[in-house]
Formats: C-alpha cells, structure tokens, sequence
C-alpha cells in the first residue's frame, strides 16, 4: 500500500454530530487513549443545553476537540486538523473552523435530503464543490460499514447505526497509530453483561482502523511522540473530578468528614454526583430543594463542626448571597464552589465564562468581604480546591472558588500527587472557656485574626450566633457605632492576612519587559502557549497568573512596576482588568473575548504583537 | 443521650444572660418561659439543644436560651437547622420561626424539611400579622384585614398552617396556644419525643398590632370554642357538655344532654383523612377551635436514613483512603 508515516508535534482533532450521536464519549475514549500512550493534551467539550434537541438540527450539534502533543501543551487548541461530522449539521457549524487544507471526515449516510434541509444546505457540499477548493475531503459511508460489520450480532439496524461513532475513533486511531486495546476494555467493563452490544461496537471499532488500513484515501498515517513530562504517574483528570478530589482530601486531612449542600445546576452537577458516591468516605450529600436551602444548610453544618461545601453556577450564587453574608458575619468555615458559565440570567449554560469574578468579590450586600481563589486548569482544581478549604479552616472564613465550564469538562493528564505531601490542615475545635467568666466566640486569633470554634454538644460553651452585628469578643448582639466600624474593618483585616499563606507570584519569563500578560482562572493555558510563543519569536513579554484575587498577592504591585504594559485577557468585560488598575493605579489593557468559549493563544499572540508595534 | 446520667438543671440554666427585648405584654415571653422551664425537664445535656431561627420577633427567642443557638436569614431556619440536624443527629434541634418567616419567605424550605421528615421540633409562633416589619398582614391574616399595607381590607386569603403541613407528609402535627402554658409544655414534650421532623403551631398574641386575635380561644368562654385533642378519646369540649359527631366527613356539634359518648367521634392521631378533617376546623364558624396533636405516626427520619446510608456504604466498600481514589482509573507511568 505504501503507506508512509509523518511525525508531528502536535494535532488538533474536533469530533461533531448530533447530540445523539455519543461524540463526548467518542472524544473522552480518544482522549484516554491518547493519555496512556503518553502525549500531553488538552480537550474542549462543546455540548448544547437541550439533552437532545431535534435530531440533525444545528441546535443539536454536539463536538469534543482535544489537541495532543509531544511538548507540554496548554490549551485545547485553536482551529482542528481533522473535523470529524457525522452529518450535515456538524459540518455546517463547524466547517469554518478547520485551517485550510484540514482533513475532513464524513459520514456520507447522513447526508440525506431531508438533514441536508434541516441543516440549511441548499446543495449537497459534498457534490457541488464548495469544499474541495479548501480541504482534504473523506467521505466514508459509516452506516454502511457498521452494518457490514456487525452481520450476525442480533441487534436491530437503528442500534448497529449507533456505532458508527466507534467507527469514526477507529478511524483515528488509525491515523494517529493509537492502540485499540484500552478502549475494547473499557467497552466490556462498560456493557458488561451486554455481549451485542460489546461485540458491535467492537467491531465497529475494529472496521474503521481496517477501513483506514486498506483504503487509499489515507496515504499518510501521523505519529505523535511521547510528550516529555516530569516523571510520575498520570492519569487523565477533569475539572469537576479534580475538585471533588481536593474536597475529599481536605476532609482527610482536616479529620472533618465533608458535608455537601446544593442543588443540581450546569456545569457543577458533576461535583454533587461524584461525592454522592463517596459514601464510604463519610460524605454527607444533601440535595436541596434550592439554591438557598443549599448554601443555608452549609451554614447550618459549619456551626456543627463538618468540612461544609456546595458547588453552584452564577444563578445559583446569586440566590446563595444572602446566606453567604451570614457566613461572612458568623465567620464559619465553608467553600463555595462557582463553577462559572455564560451569563447573565439563564445565559449560556452549557459554555464557559469568567463574568462571575466581580459576584464572587462584591456580591453581597454590606462590607462582606471573602477570599477567591480560581483554579487555572482542570487538574489544578484539585490543588485549589484543597487550599480554598485550608485557609476557610484555618481563617475561619467562607471561601469562594472559582472555576468554569471550561475547567469542568475540560481534561488533561495529571500527576497524581502524594497526599502526605499535600500542607496539613490543623483544626481545633474549642473545647473550654477563653475567659475567665465565659467563652468568647469572638475572641480573635492575634496572627489570623481567626476566632475560635466551638460546636453543638460541646458542655460549657453554649453560644448564639447570628445575622445581627456582633460585639467584639462576646459576640452579642451589638448597634454600637464603633463597634460596627471596628468589626467591618477586622473582617476586610482578617481576608487582608490571609496574603501571608500566599505563595509568591511566579513569573513566567523575565521580570522586566515590554509587556506583562496577567492572567486569572482558566485563561492560564492560552496565555502562557501564548506568551511561549511570544517569547520563542524574541518578544520582552512575560506571564504572571494570579490564583488568589481576593487578597490579591502583596508582591504583584512589583512585579506590574517591571513592565511597559499590562495585558489582561479575559472572558468577561474587564472585571479583573478593572480591579488591577483601581488597586495599582497602572494603565493595564484588556483583551475581552466574551464568546461562550476558552480565548485561542492566536488571539492573545496577535493582540500583543499589535500593542507592542 | 437521654440514659446518660444527667446533672439536675433548673429553668435558671436555660437563661441567658441577653435582656429578653419583646414588647411588653406579647405572648413570646409566656412561650419563652415554658420552653426554659420544661427543658430541664427532658433529662438532656443542655450541649445537646440547638435552636435555630430565621427573621422575626419570634426569631430573636435563641438569644435568650442558654444553649447552642442561631439566628439567621429570613425563613431559612429549617435549611440551616438540616445542615445542623444531618452534620450531628445526636443534637436535639428546634426550629422557631413566625407565620411570615416560615410560611411566606420560608414557605419552601418548611414545605421540604416536612417532606423528608428531617426530625426537627419546628415551633411555629403564629400571630397572622408581621410584628417587626411593623403590622402588615402575614399569610395567615384573616382576608378584609386592614393593615399600613392593606388600607382598604386585605385580599389575600389565608393558609391553614396544620393542613399545609400534613400536605407536605408532616409525620407530627400538633397546635397549641400561647396562653395554655400546660398545653403548651405538652405539646413540646409530645414534639420532643416524636422521632422526626414535627410540627408545632403556637397561637401568640401579637399585643401591639393584632392585639385579641385569639381572644376567643384564650378568653373567658375559651372552653366554649377550643377543642383539646386527646389520643383515643372521644371529642368533648366545653366543660363536657358538647360533643362532636362526624358524619361522612361532615363535622357537627352536638350537645351532650341528647347524645351519648359512643356517638361521639373518637380522635385517631394516626388517620390522617381524620387529621385532614380536623385541620380544616381552623376558623370554622361553628365548629370549635383544634388544639392539641393532630396527627403523629412514626416514619424513618431523613437523617435517620442518612446515617444508615452511609454505615451501609462503609460495610460494603469498606474504608480506603484519598489517595486509592487518586490512583484509580487508567493511569501510566512516565520515567
């Protein structure tokens, strides 16, 4: 056949289709794949909000992108290599996107009048020409194969068809010279009991790395070598399994078993259904019946001593504002989870965000300042979403993170760590009087001005808390003038300290230059491939990510001083932009891509190649 | 818990030391009285109780307990007190809340914690008017009352806080009268044993802006329109000498000099057709006033079945660490 074979750096890969037609799981088994031969990677989920909207409707589009490369990658990629579409819609949202001379497959069986309609082609592109001029085109009739494939299997033809996705991964395994064995396990672990259908999509699987193998439409095959990570053991991680994690550990560490509160909401669900499984752990999982009973029964399990969480969207702290108030003014420990999306209102459920930054840090009514801390990529929600519960325990604070769609869904290899190694959690409920006459439960820790906690069923130390101001010490209730406008400011004074536990702000590159690319959350990857790119090119420009915004790290007035200009992208109108030149008086510029979507590292290189000209 | 070997305490423990801040004359302190003299009573720890309010005159009444206590957000108690409830089951935890804080703002939350049968002991001061906002009509004010909000006469209807609450699968429903200060103490020692969520509706006079609402009830004639309630008797009120007959589901008051006992309908605290009946006595013009436990069956409590969940996952899986979790799924080595 001659077949040759290409080594590559990296490939940017987008399976589409309809919403019914599995392109999550067949991009999440790509990317498994893709992790154990050992390449670094990043994915973009990219589903509707619908669950299954009319079938070949451009509403329904379903994709999964995931970039893979031998070099330590970022981002999920900009435009794809190969788009996969499983029918006319998919390649009708899609088909912009590919970088000219990209690889198109197609399931030509889909291709029918009444999708071509549906999807709003007038011709068939496939037949008129529109896009042989820009890319390689592979039509393969997917449904035809499957069929052919899994003669005998006693199963009715619409459930053969629904095979063709294992198909179009064999496809690409084929292409990309991966390995069948890992997904024909995971098929068998995954219908056990279930043989047809094991054997169909096993077969399918099987004929469409054949297909690759014997047809000519692919001349050439590409390999990605291994990507030369640090050394340990991976494995793939999202960002909604990383948090759960760190929330598990935090309670291990801590010895204070986790409570969660919350009620069902996009993108965070993930976090609620993954600790309802850990049972065995002691987790307590509480489905509310709303938003505010949530966050109201985290409050109710802080003051009695539990680990206490809920994880939300931006609707869902809104409705959470007032109780976190109470947090804020009963001072207890708990961890707020925005697991952000496109807003406001409904918005965009299903798309990630950063709108959410000036709710986390203003949201409330009253001087109601908390600490925000924002993870950067899916597997260092984890790391974040342990320390959001160490400093809450050891400040005695409600503590928001800050995650996104992105992050959530999103995945990437990830070392798994050491949790020995992880920084212990010291808690000490108080056990006796810290006064001579009676217990003060506001009677402040010098260094972290934490006060002290102690829990229902404790004898002696009988207490009441409340909504109402509080005398110092005491804790009373209080209208005194000073009194108020002391404890505003020990409170805004307790988040301020909480800059001593912060690690020094890393620069990526020099600490000096043209331009300084600031970043926070989940823009970290695109602006440091950016930034790399930038650099290999000869450009001045640095990368500073920024992971705690409320307090603000003490050494980042320092490093802005270092630069000619401050560049902050963001997916939002400037929210941080806004805070970093009100808290530093500098002339810092953002770059605002509001798009439901991560913002490309292109777009941030162009961006400062053109201030910088 | 209660075979623990417990130091003898008097109302005086129950005390705080906050100055109790309601006007002088509202039926809150009565409430407040009986609760503090009838704690010492149950042979608890005092750790062990934890009250929980939302917003409110009613809503203040944990300040002036010596226990664990907290006043939070407008009607939230009955989340809050979940949170409490789930993250210890072995604390005794009471809900106080008003006719707004629980039935207007809060109307969701005590609709669900009913539901799931959270065990709770939800006291529920009802004085259908708001007191702190300054008297504008509550959801149980009677329609055509004239408040600051209402000049012309209210046109809300009222709800009936027993039959919401058996409509949400209230396992224990019970009402009393802040004035009935030995009822009243029953009825919270009848809460207090339930093992589950119960509900207690307290009429309490708000003297300052809804003063007389429950005169009828708490007045000279009192027996005349209130009927106690008791568990397997038959339904006489008014010194004995008025009866009630049930026919189909037709209540009527029968006058005891022509009737004899065994017409008499006999109250069945676990029928809950007889429950709804009888909830919908409330106000009626004829029929008296029902106070007393409604209705009570027994039915796991959710954190009952939380608990057994997760000793049953433990059982199963067994114990493990963070770090098996961590290392599970597919994962490869680079060196």
């Amino acid at each position: 056949m001659g077949k040759t074979f290409k080594t590559i750096d990296e490939a940017v890969i987008r399976f589409a289709g309809d919403s019914g037609d599995g392109m999550q799981l067949t991009g999440g088994r790509f990317t498994e794949t893709t992790a154990i031969v050992g390449n670094d990677l990043s994915t973009l989920p990219d589903f509707p909000a619908e669950i299954r909207a009319p079938a070949g409707s451009l509403a329904g589009v379903s994709a999964f992108q995931i970039k893979f490369s031998s070099k330590d990658i970022h981002t999920p990629g900009d435009k794809p290599d190969v788009l996969v579409a499983m029918n006319p819609a998919a390649l009708k949202v899609h088909r912009n996107e590919l970088i000219p001379g990209g690889t198109m497959i197609i399931n030509t069986d889909a291709f029918t009048k009444k999708n071509l309609k549906f999807a709003g082609f007038e011709s068939n592109p496939l037949e008129d020409g529109s896009l042989d001029d820009y890319f390689t085109i592979i039509p393969i009739e997917m449904n035809k194969m499957v069929t052919a494939a899994c003669e005998g299997i006693e199963m009715s033809p619409k459930l053969i068809g629904r095979t063709k996705n294992f198909f179009a991964l064999g496809v690409l395994f084929y292409m990309y010279d991966r390995p069948l064995d890992a997904t024909e396990a995971w098929l068998k672990k995954k219908f056990k009991g279930k043989d047809a259908i094991i054997e169909a999509n096993t077969r399918a699987l099987n004929a469409g790395y054949n297909f690759g193998d014997t047809t000519e439409l692919f001349m050439t095959r590409f390999k990605v070598e291994k990507a030369n990570l640090p050394t340990g053991t991976y494995r793939n991680m999202n960002g909604n399994l990383a948090t759960s994690l760190g929330l598990l550990a935090a309670s291990e560490k801590s010895g204070l078993d986790l409570f969660y509160g919350g009620y069902p909401i996009t993108p965070a669900s993930d976090i609620l259904h993954t600790l309802a499984t850990w049972k065995h752990f002691g987790v307590q999982t509480f489905q509310a019946e709303d938003e505010i009973a949530g966050i109201s029964s985290v409050v109710g399990a802080a003051f009695t001593g539990k680990l206490a969480v809920t994880a939300t969207s931006g609707p869902g702290i809104a409705l959470k504002g007032e109780a976190l108030g109470l947090g804020v003014i009963t001072e207890l420990p708990m961890v707020i989870i925005n697991v952000q999306r496109g807003g406001p209102s409904t918005g965009l459920p299903t798309k990630t965000e950063q709108s959410d930054l000036n709710q986390a840090l203003y949201g409330r009514n009253g001087e109601a300042p908390l600490p925000v801390i924002a993870a950067a990529t899916p597997g260092d929600c984890f790391f974040a979403a342990y320390e959001a519960c160490k400093i809450a325990l050891k400040y005695m604070t409600p503590v928001i993170l800050l995650t996104d769609g992105y992050l959530a869904n999103g995945s990437e290899p990830w070392k798994i760590p050491n949790v020995d190694e992880l920084e212990d959690i010291d808690v000490n409920f108080a056990q006796e009087k810290n006064s001579e006459e009676e217990y003060l439960p506001y009677l402040r820790d010098e260094k972290t001005l934490s006060r002290p906690w102690a829990i229902p069923g404790t004898p002696g130390l009988e207490h009441r808390l409340g909504g109402i101001e509080k005398a110092e010490n005491t804790g009373h209730v209080s209208y005194d003038p000073d009194n108020h406008h002391k404890m505003v400011e020990l409170r805004q004074e307790k988040v301020n300290r909480i800059q001593q536990d912060i690690a020094p702000t890393e620069i990526f590159g020099d600490d000096h230059g043209d331009m300084l690319v600031l970043s926070w959350g989940g823009t970290y990857g695109s602006c440091r491939s950016a930034v790399e790119t930038l650099r290999e090119e000869g450009n001045k420009v640095s990368h500073a990510h920024i992971r705690w915004i409320s307090p603000l790290p003490k050494d980042l007035g320092e490093i802005i001083i270092g630069f000619k200009n401050v560049l902050v992208p963001e997916i939002n109108l400037g929210q941080f932009l806004r805070l970093i030149r009100s808290e530093y008086l500098v002339d810092a510029q953002g770059l605002n891509l509001v798009r439901g979507r991560p913002i490309s590292a292109s777009t941030i290189v162009e961006t400062v190649k053109k201030k910088l000209d | 818990m209660t075979d623990v070997q417990v130091p003898l305490l008097t109302k005086k423990d129950y005390e705080s030391d906050q100055a109790v801040r309601w006007c002088p004359g509202c039926g809150d302190y009565a409430i407040l009285a009986q609760t503090q003299k009838i704690m010492p009573t149950f042979g608890r720890k005092k750790e062990e109780f934890v009250f929980v309010s939302g917003i409110g005159c009613s809503s203040r009444f944990p300040y002036y307990m010596n226990t664990y206590g907290f006043h939070t957000i407008h009607g939230r108690a009955p989340a809050v007190a979940t949170g409490v409830k789930i993250a210890n089951p072995d604390l005794s935890v009471w809900v106080v809340t008003g006719d707004g804080d629980g039935l207007s703002i809060g109307g969701n939350h005590f609709m669900h914690v009913l539901r799931r049968n959270m065990d709770l002991n939800i006291l529920m001061f009802n004085n259908r008017i708001y007191g702190l906002t300054k008297g504008q009509y509550s959801p149980t004010s009677e329609q055509g009352k004239k408040t600051k909000a209402s000049p012309f006469g209210s046109i809300d209807y009222p709800l009936n806080p027993p039959s919401l609450a058996l409509g949400a699968q209230a396992t224990f429903v019970a009402r009393t009268i802040d004035r009935w200060q030995k009822h009243l103490a029953e009825m919270m020692l009848r809460s207090y044993k339930h093992d589950g969520g119960s509900f207690i509706e307290i009429y309490q006079n708000c003297n300052i802006f809804n003063d007389h609402a429950f005169e009828e009830y708490t007045g000279v004639d009192k027996f005349d329109n209130v009927i106690e309630l008791k568990n397997n008797e038959p339904m006489i009120f008014a010194k004995g000498t008025k009866g009630i007959k049930l026919e189909g589901s037709k209540a009527t008051v029968v006058d005891m000099e022509k009737h004899s006992l065994d017409e008499i309908l006999v109250h069945d605290e676990s029928d809950l057709n007889l429950a709804h009946i009888i909830a919908n006595w409330t106000t009626h013009p004829v029929l008296p006033e029902p106070i007393g436990v409604i209705y009570s069956i027994d039915k796991p409590s959710y954190n009952q079945e939380m608990v057994n969940q997760v000793e049953m996952a433990k059982k199963i899986k067994g114990t493990s660490c963070v770090q098996d979790l961590l290392n599970a799924g597919d994962t490869w080595v680079v060196s």
